[in-house]
C-alpha cells in the first residue's frame, strides 16, 4: 500500500484476531472432534457460534453504517459483504463441504487450533496451503491463457 | 406438563454438554471481527490469508492480487492464534473458570509446565485431506465459515447463505458417511 496506514491499523487488527481465536478456542470449534460432534448431529451446540457470531456482526453491520459516515483508521465507507453470485459459490462451497466434514476443521479455527496446542493441525493447515495453491496456480493459467491473444509465434 | 417432562431430556439430547459455551464463543468471535470492522471498515474473513501469504513465495496473479492486504492478514492470524492461545493459559488449563465454560471430553490434554495443551484424536490423513479441499473450496467458493458464515450471513448476503446452506449440508452428508463407514475418529 502506497499510502501510509495509520499507527493504530495493525494493533487493532491484532485485537479483533485476538477476540476473534479467544472465542473460537472458548467455544471448542477449534477441536475438529467438536465440529465432527455437531455434523453428525451428536451436539448441536454449534448453532450457537455461528448464529451468536452472525447475530453480534449483522446488528453491527446494519448500525454502524447508518451510525457513522468512515472508519477512524482507513477512512474507508463502511460496507456489507457482498459477493456476487455464480456457480462457483455452489462448486466451491460443496468442495469445502466435503473438506470440513472430512476433517472437521475450517480456516480460522484451524489458526485457532494452533494456539490451543493442537500441533496435529499443521496437517490440516498444511492441506489448506496446498489446496489453496492449486486452485490459484490452475486459475492463473487458465486466466493468463484466456487473456494472451493467440499472436506471436 | 408433558413439555416438562420431555423438554430437559431432548435438550439434554441436542446440546449434551449446554449451550453457554458455543454461545458466549460465537459472541466473541462475532465482537472480533466487529472490533476490526468498526476501526478499518473490513469485514473480515480467515480464508484469504492462505493465498494472500501465498503471494510472498509465488508469482502467479491470483496470489499478487492480494499483495496489499497480506500483512495485516498475517497480523489477523496471529491475533486468532494469540487469543487461542490465551484460552489455552486460562480456561484450557483450569487457571481460569466460570459457570458459563464446560471443558470438555474430546482429545487428548498435556500438561507442559503448568499449562495445558489439547491435541485432536482426529487422525493426520483426515486433517491433511480435508485441509486440501477446504483450501480449493473456500477459494473458488468466494468464501468460508468466518468470510461468508460470520461476516457474510451477517450483511445479510444471499451469496454467503446460499454458500453456507451449501457447504453446511454437504459437510453433514460427508461426516455422516464417513461414520458409517466406520472411520473413527
Amino acid at each position: 500500500m502506497s499510502q501510509q496506514r495509520h499507527p493504530l491499523f495493525m494493533p487493532l487488527i491484532f485485537v479483533g484476531g485476538l477476540i476473534f481465536g479467544f472465542g473460537l478456542g472458548f467455544s471448542h470449534m477449534a477441536r475438529p472432534e467438536v465440529v465432527l460432534n455437531f455434523l453428525q448431529f451428536e451436539d448441536f451446540g454449534l448453532l450457537f457460534v455461528m448464529g451468536g457470531a452472525a447475530v453480534v456482526t449483522g446488528i453491527a453491520f446494519a448500525l454502524v453504517p447508518r451510525l457513522f459516515d468512515r472508519a477512524p483508521l482507513t477512512g474507508d465507507a463502511y460496507g456489507r459483504r457482498l459477493k456476487s453470485f455464480d456457480r462457483n459459490v455452489l462448486i466451491g462451497g460443496a468442495i469445502f463441504g466435503v473438506g470440513w466434514g472430512l476433517s472437521g476443521i475450517c480456516p480460522g479455527a484451524a489458526y485457532a487450533s494452533l494456539g490451543v496446542g493442537n500441533v496435529t493441525i499443521l496437517w490440516a493447515l498444511a492441506g489448506m496451503f496446498v489446496g489453496a495453491y492449486v486452485q490459484g496456480y490452475w486459475r492463473s493459467q487458465r486466466a493468463a491463457s484466456e487473456t494472451a491473444p493467440t499472436s506471436a509465434d | 406438563m408433558v413439555t416438562e417432562l420431555f423438554a430437559p431430556a431432548l435438550y439434554e439430547t441436542l446440546f449434551p454438554v449446554g449451550i453457554s459455551r458455543y454461545a458466549v464463543g460465537g459472541l466473541l468471535v462475532g465482537l472480533g471481527a466487529v472490533v476490526i470492522y468498526l476501526g478499518t471498515g473490513i469485514p473480515a474473513g480467515a480464508s484469504t490469508f492462505l493465498e494472500s501469504t501465498l503471494s510472498y513465495v509465488s508469482d502467479q496473479s491470483r496470489f499478487q492480487r492480494y499483495v496489499s492486504s497480506r500483512d495485516w492478514r498475517v497480523v489477523f492470524t496471529l491475533g486468532i492464534i494469540a487469543g487461542a492461545f490465551v484460552y489455552a493459559l486460562t480456561f484450557q488449563s483450569g487457571l481460569v473458570s466460570s459457570g458459563l465454560y464446560e471443558s470438555g471430553t474430546t482429545g487428548q490434554l498435556y500438561d507442559v509446565g503448568g499449562l495445558t495443551v489439547w491435541m485432536t484424536d482426529v487422525q493426520p490423513w483426515r486433517l491433511f485431506l480435508g485441509g486440501i479441499l477446504v483450501g480449493i473450496g473456500t477459494r473458488i467458493g468466494k468464501g468460508c465459515t468466518s468470510g461468508h458464515g460470520v461476516c457474510g450471513v451477517g450483511s445479510a448476503s444471499k451469496t454467503s447463505i446460499v454458500g453456507v446452506m451449501t457447504f453446511l449440508i454437504v459437510a453433514i452428508g460427508t461426516a455422516q458417511v464417513v461414520m458409517a463407514l466406520g472411520v473413527t475418529p
